[in-house]
């Protein structure tokens, strides 16, 4: 476990290269549905337009911001950590942890309205892409805040420093992605113009 | 390299040093992985082939007997499913990829050795609920075609969560073996002093991390038709079939190059070492692999010129399915110009290397005639395409493979093959093979249908020809795992470098140690410098 090992002199940057890889294989993933949604809005304009109407875009906006704040936050925390201060992280990750509790709030929220309203995912192919796309994004969030728990017990327990910041980069990396995901899914599904 | 010649009874284990349940289940050492995979991945080779040859013997007469039609339907599911996903796309990569690329680069593991014991247990875990599936085995043929498989009261749902477990298994070793070459080469070994097996490897983890996650979704998609009653793929909710094809063949046909691609890494190690020249074309060899890799994301559509298709769209994706047979030729010329003047010795990787470059012309020359639009109607869902798919994927990954098997054979167990046995099973195994799978192209020629479970009397004769070949098949690769079997148990020890090798994996004993080498060597040159240094490994 010394220096000498050639796999630790080059652990941040294999951490690196193997979470933009990761991100490629998600990107390809939510390609598939992106694909399908193309494909059926060019083939049905009307439905698309129609059934978008009966989202809450109130609630897709609030939803938008929290998210893109949690971001932010995370940003800050790593920021933070590459200057070693490490009560700065904890209290961003706390607040990114909050910020995206409170997103998945707000879609059980959603989905419990649209539920109340008749609209499950075999209503119409607009409402299955809807549930399949928010669903499987609403999935990273929850395995993206899995990750951060896990990086607030490490830490608490002082494991991070300016020295050592690899995995709350990395999971800062996976944050934006899981974020930005959702800055094309807003428009594609509240926006349809 | 060392001086202690002298190991103590205990250092000839090697890596196999340790035993135990929780020596392998929690090992991080990518050779025992590697070995884990070898051991289910040909378990599953041997369970595939043996419902291989029961179609065939069901196929010996043309009407019915032996099964019902629906058991015929449930056994040809189940050896593609079975070949194609939990044997022959993990074969090469996570088997022998996961045992020799870090020995190949000169590292002490992959990049990310937990991640890659994860994988197993994504594998294993996926085996298991791909095998609870067949307390229903699906009916839908290995490629899920909906409306059918969206609708068929089989366990595809079960099945497609197995093989999504399989999948991301794929996709992380993948992952992990992209940035083991990126960042783990020892000093010295540049990009163009990779052994072309390395070209091979990254050529495919690159598809695997960036095909599988399609499939993936495809799976989560036809889960959700039938579970949700989301109408993706069914044509009374808007949906389209169609849509579901495309999807399956994004990652399908790519998925044909991971299982090539490494056998093709495996017999340019081997030509140049068993010729003692130095490979001829190594960039050519390199950048064909990924060429392959990148085109062979654009032809997918191949599949398809028969479901529905506009003749623009078909034309494009036939003449880049002619293009994507340029790198692979390119590849088979500098082989044979590697052999040109060589010192050839034939011993059993050699054989087995030579097997599949001339069984892999025949494979990929007829997929040029399935490319051309005119003849792919003609023979579309015949037995040509049987024929021609088994020369590819046996005929090519298959024998790349075996020859692998045989060519490393010593360098993982500590044991050498014995070479009669291996002959008498080679020659059975080729014999077996075309007897079995060259009718098949006269058949489909013929127009003779696959997937039925009876067919017209007349394509009879053929049938059994086909059939006794698989019999003759079946008892060559028998005499092979005999052979295997008797080896590890009784075999003469191996020496570091049988072979003559000039790789570095032949520089460290056999088996090699945990942590594989000593020191991590500096590289210097490329690995083919053959007859133009000394010989190496006349260490006994």
């Amino acid at each position: 476990m010394t220096s000498d090992h050639p796999k630790h002199e080059g652990a941040p940057v294999s951490a690196r290269l193997g979470i933009w890889a990761f991100l490629a294989t998600e990107l390809l993933l939510f390609g598939g549905l992106f694909t399908v949604y193309a494909v059926y809005r060019v083939v049905y304009p009307d439905l698309f337009q129609q059934e978008h109407l009966k989202l809450n875009r109130l609630l897709g906006t609030l939803n938008t911001i929290l998210l893109l704040t949690s971001s932010l936050t995370m940003a800050v925390g790593i920021a933070a950590i590459r200057q070693g201060r490490q009560q700065a992280l904890k209290i961003a990750l706390t607040l990114t942890l909050l910020l995206s509790a409170g997103f998945l709030g707000i879609k059980y929220l959603e989905w419990s309205e649209d539920f109340s309203h008749g609209l499950y995912p075999e209503s119409n192919l607009f409402f299955g892409l809807y549930f399949m796309m928010t669903g499987l994004h609403g999935l990273h969030v929850v395995l993206g805040m899995l990750v951060m728990g896990w990086l607030l017990v490490c830490a608490r327990q002082g494991r991070f420093s300016a020295q050592y910041s690899t995995p709350v980069e990395v999971t800062g990396l996976y944050w934006h992605f899981v974020d930005l995901v959702w800055i094309y899914l807003f428009p594609l599904l509240y926006l349809v113009g | 390299m060392s001086e202690e010649k002298v190991p103590s009874p205990g250092l000839r284990r090697g890596y196999l040093k340790e035993k135990g349940f929780r020596s392998w289940a929690f090992t991080h050492d990518h050779k025992r992985i590697g070995i884990m995979y070898l051991i289910a991945t040909h378990l599953f080779f041997l369970i595939g082939g043996l419902l291989a040859v029961l179609l065939r013997l069901k196929l010996l007469t043309p009407g019915p007997a032996l099964m019902s039609s629906h058991a015929y339907n449930v056994l040809f599911t189940m050896h593609g499913a079975m070949m194609i996903f939990l044997f022959i796309i993990p074969a090469i990569p996570s088997s022998l990829g996961n045992f020799f690329i870090p020995l190949l680069i000169g590292a002490r593991d992959v990049a990310f050795p937990r991640l890659n014991l994860y994988s197993l247990w994504l594998f294993l875990a996926g085996i298991v609920v791909t095998v609870a599936s067949l307390l229903n085995p699906i009916d839908t043929g290995w490629t899920f075609y909906t409306p059918y498989s969206a609708k068929s009261a089989t366990a595809v749902t079960a099945l497609s969560l197995g093989l999504f477990l399989v999948g991301m298994s794929s996709i992380l070793t993948g992952l992990n073996f992209i940035v083991t070459i990126h960042t783990m080469r020892a000093h010295g070994m540049t990009w163009y002093r990779m052994p072309l097996f390395i070209w091979g490897m990254y050529a495919t983890s690159v598809i695997q991390v960036l095909a599988t996650p399609v499939i993936g979704m495809t799976f989560i998609l036809l889960v959700a038709e039938r579970i949700f009653g989301v109408g993706f793929f069914d044509p009374a909710k808007g949906g389209d079939p169609l849509l579901f094809q495309h999807f399956f063949w994004f990652y399908s046909h790519p998925v044909v190059y991971v299982m090539i691609l490494p056998a093709m890494g495996i017999i340019s190690e081997i030509i140049p070492t068993f010729s003692r020249k130095p490979i001829f074309g190594y960039k050519a060899i390199a950048y064909s692999a990924l060429a392959i890799a990148f085109i062979g994301f654009l032809v997918w559509g191949h599949h398809m010129f028969v479901s529905g298709m506009s003749t623009a769209a078909a034309v494009i994706f036939s003449f880049l399915t002619f293009f994507v047979a340029v790198p692979t030729g390119i590849k088979i010329f500098n082989w044979i110009a590697t052999l040109y003047r060589g010192s050839i010795s034939l011993d059993s990787p050699m054989i087995w290397a030579l097997t599949f470059i001339f069984l892999f012309i025949i494979g990929g020359l007829t997929g040029l005639f399935l490319g051309a639009l005119a003849t792919d109607v003609h023979v579309t869902d015949t037995y040509f395409l049987v024929a021609h798919f088994h020369y590819t994927m046996m005929g090519g990954t298959v024998m790349g493979l075996f020859a692998g098997l045989h060519y490393w054979f010593p360098k993982m167990t500590g044991r050498m093959l014995n070479e009669r046995w291996a002959f008498h099973a080679w020659w059975l195994i080729v014999a077996g093979f075309n007897v079995t799978f060259f009718p098949m192209f006269i058949l489909g020629m013929q127009g003779m249908p696959r997937r039925y479970a009876e067919y017209p009397a007349k394509y009879q004769p053929l049938n059994i020809v086909a059939t006794v070949g698989s019999w003759v098949l079946a008892l060559g690769i028998l005499i092979m795992f005999v052979n295997f079997i008797r080896a590890l148990k009784s075999g003469p020890p191996a020496p570091d470098n049988p072979w003559h090798g000039l790789t570095l994996e032949w520089t460290v004993p056999s088996p090699p140690p945990v942590e594989n080498f000593e020191e991590i060597p500096t590289v210097t040159d490329w690995p083919y410098s053959y007859g133009e240094k000394e010989e190496p490994g006349n260490d006994e």
